[in-house]
């Protein structure tokens, strides 16, 4: 069975020139479906770039991303680039900007059903059902993304990312801006879904001990590489890298033995 | 991190908004300076930004005011060979304004000329167009700098006391009034106010000339005319500036030294609310150029303004060519001048805009 | 924001529920402003339709009297053909409005659709067109207007081309940086990402959200527009007689301004009005925005004062002598007397790092500025205590009221050091690093210029930043987020002071910036014995670095036990409990159940389901507003062992040790199993 995400020998880089950055050096990943990967690594580590290349809003200068056994960098046509972006969808961290201020939630999570056409009446239906998958009303869907609170804005994003019913999706530090009890509350609900919808997702994060509680399969990235990979337990419990090591043991909250 | 923000995973050191710093700074071990850091100075980068803004205001310049002829409906040959001109003292003008020939030779000589200061003549009066402007670019000049220096050096002060005296929604009626006086001196154009300074104080009181540049106190009502507009706008975005700054966590982190007031709001309010400030004054001086040049008619001022006008009255092409192209370069030069003081004041400008 | 390497973690908003809850619903009053210009307007439109009906006929009636002043018959006197200037004011009303319209349309329209095409338009080339845009719109409006008035003939067409072209840029400007930061939000990437279209995109998700501060330059557009075509009307090259309009109306009454000054006041007086109308409706409209945009202080005031009592009473810990901060019932008011900090009391003995967890909102903060007498404007604070304790000065108070005299404000500057949470908006970025560590030492320690210097490098080195002589001459920005904090702790250490208040020092940094931060901060403490406040929202970090931790909710203290307690997660409170049970640590999820075993390749077919799925402990709903504290304990209506005394009665202090207690009825009322407190007799709950 082929993964659902195949990322092989992806290189990315920024500017021409002397300017030129590179910020992604050959990056393997595979992501079978129905698991979760997590992607840890501290800021300007190349996590939220490699996530906009797999949604395709960043483009690799070489290597191949496949998503279902198709290599998706090799897509031109707007036809088959708008088939790729509803297979992959991203929830995005901030729930204070990922909603347009102006559109109901419901118009929203319309919109997401049927870009085109979407309406809130015509979807009323599907829009509840929706909200439902994230343990909001049905009268949500007439108010306006203002009238909740983070954590509850933040179902909101991953009801309208659910709403394209996904291969894939991306959780881009979907909690770093909410506070500790909020987060628990988006965690379990991701956690629900993974159990019931089988979802297949990569959870980018640069806090380790969400990752750990969320994934199945960790990477470990800095520079721009991944420097460590394997399934969550093998990751954190014997850590091979010296990175992954530092990183672990800076992590606050762990019982000081080594210090 | 939102969508749009490329370099966001690319930046390893704090790199500052807007193109890369130069080397040696972020997060670099290595001490800055050396010949690398002058070679890298963001002078020179700020120089050659600035050099192509002014090259592309120059070339745009001297291709409107060439189009001016080119553009104009009619017959520039007879315009200026009057009316009543014969087909052989047209045909003879055409050929002395180069008409006759293609628009790119026409093009190529009106550059030329501009090279050797030559603007070519009057037709109304034959004199040269470039000893107009020296005689009087002076006097604009003069009433444009002074206005300029007013603005600033009134309107800076005002606007940042009332912002400090009205902080944290003291004062509301002080912070009202301000706002009103403002807002209608501020809506009233310079012409409109020149003629009610003419009148109340020129004619009425009889304290000051209301014509002429004969004394220097000639200058004071057209100074205050253009100025008083300016004045009040740049006091209100000071006022609203000030107030942003004094709002920042770097300035919690100066009251947090206890430092006197004059030396928190002058050391460390001052220089971040220029940055701004002065980016908005640019724009609104450039305006006060133009106003300058309404100003003029009303005063009776020998300048630049006054000149145009009655050329552009009597389709005075040369005079016309001239003038607009000098009051451009004039506006251009007066924003480099903001830039350059800009640069001094805070250093992050040079590399680019300023995080507004 | 100045750097790019910010977590996203210092984004958290300020306020945990969202500003503009259901129950707050927003009052849209229009202001005075927007009223004014909006009536002014409004008449102006209606003047400019009825206008020449009403006063056509008298405006071109020639009179026998020429430049008449003003009488009851000509208000406004009349002019050189004795026709009267308050009718010929009033008639050219429709037409002057009608060409500023024109003219503002037209740099609306040029404007917007430049703007637009220069943003859909690539990165290349939109930079080098808001490039030119910059450069255009510094060039004078009436010298491009001079330029096409020569080009097309004096005359209302060419000035409301060359007007209506001068004002384009900043439309365009505007539209196309608008466009820009809208478009970058993450609502827009995620439409994209649904394959919305580019029109809809536009129509839905840009437009609304750019349209009022376009309708702010669109009126003031209008403002200038009409203020600078009644300017070249006035230099006689605008509207041309027979025709008129008010800047051509008052060339005439310039003219005569000698002989018969009243003819200037009508045309100058309707010109004011008309723009000082339009720029009221703009200002109004900016304000307007401004204020909806801003959360809002709800009106309703409390008493928070009498109903907390019965909690202060009996609070008096038991202080050591050698405490350095002792704060007791500390309260932070808001002008309407509504407490965002309520009643909260602790101290900090000599060498003691204490931390205060809460979330947003838990007035965490406000206790941590109040203490360092930094409250932001419109607060302020009362307490029984609150005292910064030297053993051989006086104590210093840090609430009284009023200004401090320079002997306090030297002791504040020099006794607190303060490291605030964000290191790259808390440095100034105009001023070098040098000039703003060495400011404390220069200005109340009189240190000279190389002292200071030589201060500031010995403190730069113990922070492990490297060449720390050179830093000095940098500016904030040529640092990164970690160094900067470093350079936030260096500069704090520097008058060895006897406090350090610290505010979320970490928040922003990454984790192994964060661990170093940490060990900095530790290092301080023991080389120089000073005693540490430390507010954090990780109750991992607190956990770490703190000898004793303070859990705050709604504003209130609600537990105070020891760091050691805090890492073997022995809490009594039921919010305490909440908030360790929510956190996901690396070492609790290692004690779940083992994972299917294998590696991702050999479990690639396995369905999820398999795994045992670990769920962290939610608290439902969200703590309350601070107008809207609850009498009895503030965390009863979400607490899931609340008793029937908690919502009325305010919890009692239980205080085992000093520097020890818990704020709940639970431990009075013999809830709990194996408790031998040493309780202090306060009333049981029913």
């Amino acid at each position: 069975m082929t993964p659902v995400l195949q990322i092989h020998g992806v290189d990315v880089s920024f500017g021409h020139g002397p300017r030129r950055k590179d910020v992604l050096h050959g990056i393997d990943l595979a992501l079978p479906r129905g698991r979760t990967l997590g992607l840890v690594g501290e800021s300007g580590s190349g996590k939220s770039t490699l996530a906009k290349v797999v949604v395709g809003l960043v483009r690799a200068s070489s290597g191949q991303v496949s998503l279902d056994g198709t290599d998706v960098t090799r897509l031109r046509s707007r036809a088959d680039l708008f088939a790729l972006r509803r297979r992959v969808q991203l929830v995005p961290q901030d729930p204070y900007a990922s909603l347009n201020p102006r559109m109901t939630v419901g118009e929203t999570i319309a919109e997401a059903i049927d870009p085109r056409r979407g309406g809130a009446a015509r979807h009323r239906a599907a829009v509840a059902e929706r909200l439902a998958q994230v343990a909001l009303g049905a009268d949500a869907a007439d108010r306006y993304p203002h009238e909740f609170s983070g954590g509850q804005r933040q179902r909101i994003a991953i009801a309208r990312a659910l709403a394209v019913e996904p291969d894939l999706v991306i959780a881009d530090e979907v909690t770093s801006a909410l506070d500790c009890s909020v987060q628990a509350e988006v965690l379990n609900l991701l956690a629900a879904l993974r159990r019931d919808l089988g979802l297949t997702m990569l959870f980018i994060s640069h806090d380790l001990a969400v990752v750990r509680h969320v994934s199945d399969d960790v990477a470990v990235m800095h520079h721009g590489r991944i420097v460590e990979s394997g399934t969550a337990q093998a990751v954190f419990d014997t850590p091979r890298e010296a990175y992954t090591q530092l990183l672990l043991a800076s992590v606050p909250g762990r019982r000081r033995d080594a210090a | 991190m939102a969508l749009a923000n490329h370099p966001s995973a690319a930046a390893p050191g704090g790199a500052a908004a807007g193109p890369p710093a130069p080397p040696g700074t972020a997060g670099a071990p290595t001490a800055p300076g050396g010949l690398r850091g002058v070679l890298a100075s963001p002078w020179l980068v700020f120089a050659m930004r600035r050099l192509g803004g002014v090259a592309l205001v120059l070339t745009v310049l001297v291709t409107l005011t060439f189009a001016i002829v080119q553009l104009m409906p009619g017959d520039p040959a007879r315009v200026a060979a009057g009316n009543n001109a014969t087909p052989e003292q047209l045909t003879q003008m055409r050929h002395d304004l180069g008409l006759d020939k293609s628009v790119a030779a026409q093009f190529g000589d009106y550059v030329a000329g501009l090279f050797r200061g030559d603007l070519g003549h009057s037709f109304q009066t034959e004199e040269k167009v470039s000893d107009i402007i020296t005689d009087r670019l002076p006097y604009t000049a003069e009433l444009a700098l002074l206005g300029v220096a007013v603005v600033l050096v009134v309107g800076v002060p005002l606007g940042m006391a009332i912002a400090v005296a009205c902080r944290d929604g003291r004062r509301r009626r002080l912070d009202g009034g301000f706002t009103l006086a403002t807002g209608l001196v501020g809506s009233t154009p310079e012409y409109v106010l020149g003629t009610l300074l003419v009148l109340v104080i020129g004619i009425q009181l009889e304290w000051l000339p209301v014509a002429g540049a004969a004394t220097p106190s000639a200058l004071v009502l057209p100074v205050v005319a253009i100025s008083l507009g300016p004045v009040c706008t740049i006091a209100r975005i000071v006022r609203r500036e000030t107030s942003v700054v004094l709002a920042q966590d770097y300035l919690r982190t100066a009251r947090g030294r206890r430092l006197p007031a004059r030396r928190l709001y002058l050391r460390h309010a001052l220089p971040n609310l220029l940055t701004s400030t002065l980016t908005l004054a640019g724009l609104l001086l450039a305006g006060l150029l133009g106003g300058t040049v309404v100003i003029e008619s009303v005063f009776a001022w020998p300048g630049l303004g006054t000149r145009v006008v009655e050329a552009i009255t009597l389709r005075d092409l040369p005079v016309i060519q001239g003038v607009v192209l000098v009051l451009g370069v004039l506006a251009c030069l007066l924003n480099l001048l903001i830039d350059i003081v800009l640069g001094l004041l805070d250093p992050r400008t040079l590399s680019g805009k300023a995080a507004s | 924001m100045t750097a790019t390497n910010l977590l996203p973690r210092n984004r958290r908003p300020a306020d945990g529920p969202s500003p503009g809850s259901a129950r707050t619903k927003r009052r849209r009053r229009p202001g005075l402003m927007l009223t004014l210009g909006l009536t002014g307007l409004g008449l102006l439109v209606v003047l400019a339709v009825v206008a020449p009906w009403i006063w056509g006929d008298r405006a071109e009636e020639l009179g026998p009297s020429v430049h008449l002043g003003s009488s009851g018959e000509h208000w406004l006197g009349t002019d050189a053909l004795g026709r009267d200037i308050f009718a010929r004011t009033m008639v050219a009303t429709r037409l002057t409005l009608e060409l500023s319209a024109l003219a503002t349309l037209i740099a609306s329209t040029v404007g917007i659709t430049l703007g637009t095409l220069i943003w859909v338009s690539g990165p290349r080339i939109r930079a080098v067109g808001l490039r030119v845009i910059d450069v255009m719109i510094s060039y004078p409006a009436v010298i491009l207007a001079l330029a096409i008035a020569a080009i097309l003939d004096p005359g209302p067409k060419a000035c409301v081309i060359a007007i209506g072209a001068a004002g384009s840029p900043s439309f365009a400007r505007l539209t196309a940086n608008l466009a820009a930061s809208v478009a970058g939000r993450d609502f827009v990437g995620s439409a994209r990402l649904l394959g919305v279209g580019p029109l809809r995109l536009m129509r839905r998700h840009i437009l609304p959200n750019i349209a009022e501060p376009l309708l702010v330059l669109l009126s003031v557009s209008y403002a200038h527009t009409l203020m600078a075509l009644s300017g070249l009307s006035f230099l006689g090259l605008g509207v041309q007689l027979p025709d008129y309009d008010w800047g051509q109306l008052l060339a005439g009454g310039l003219q005569s301004l000698y002989t018969n000054p009243v003819e200037a006041v009508g045309p100058a007086v309707a010109i004011v009005l008309a723009g000082l109308s339009a720029s009221f409706v703009g200002d109004g409209l900016a304000a307007a925005a401004n204020r909806s945009r801003r959360a809002d202080a709800p009106a309703k005031a409390t008493k928070p004062a009498e109903a907390n009592a019965a909690a202060a009473v009996g609070t008096a810990p038991a202080v050591p002598d050698d405490a350095v901060l002792v704060v007791d019932d500390l309260r932070v008011l808001r002008k309407d007397g509504t407490a965002l900090v309520d009643g909260v009391s602790f101290h900090i003995g000599a060498a003691e790092i204490v931390g205060v967890v809460g979330e947003s909102g838990s007035g965490k903060s406000l206790t941590a500025m109040a203490a360092a007498r930094l409250l932001p404007g419109g607060l302020h604070a009362t307490a029984r205590t609150a005292e910064l304790r030297h053993p051989d000065s006086a104590a210093l108070d840090l609430v009284a009221p009023g200004a401090e005299n320079a002997e306090t404000r030297r002791r504040l500057a020099v006794e607190i050091g303060i490291v605030y949470q964000d290191p790259s908006a808390s440095f100034n970025p105009a001023l070098k690093l040098g000039g703003q560590l060495t400011e404390t030492l220069r200005v109340h320690l009189k240190a000279s210029r190389r002292e200071a210097r030589e201060q500031a490098i010995e403190q730069l080195d113990f922070v492990r930043l490297t060449d720390p002589a050179s830093r000095l001459r940098q500016y904030p920005h040529e640092l990164s987020g970690g160094m900067r904090q470093r350079a936030m702790i260096a500069a704090a250490l520097l008058t060895r002071p006897r406090l350090i208040i610290a505010d979320e020092p970490t928040t922003a940094l990454d984790v192994t910036v964060q661990a170093e931060v940490l060990r900095l901060l530790r290092a301080a403490n023991e080389r120089d014995g000073t005693a540490m406040l430390f507010i954090s929202h990780d109750i991992a970090v607190v956990g770490d670095l703190c000898d004793r931790v303070l859990v705050m909710y709604a504003g209130r203290l609600v537990e105070e036990l020891t760091a050691e307690d805090v890492r073997e997660g022995r809490a009594r409170h039921p919010y305490t409990q909440a908030l360790l049970a929510a956190t996901p640590r690396l070492d609790t999820a290692a004690a779940a159940p083992a994972e299917s075993a294998g590696g991702p390749e050999a479990s690639a077919g396995e369905p999820a389901s398999a795994e045992p799925v670990r769920t962290l402990a939610a608290i439902p709903g969200r703590p309350p507003q601070p107008d809207e504290r609850p009498p009895g304990c503030a965390f009863a209506p979400r607490c899931p062992q609340v008793l029937a005394a908690c919502h009325d009665t305010p919890p009692p202090v239980h205080s085992p040790a000093p520097g020890l207690s818990v704020l709940c009825h639970l431990e009075q009322a013999g809830a709990r199993t194996g408790e031998t407190g040493t309780d202090k007799p306060l009333e049981a709950a029913r």
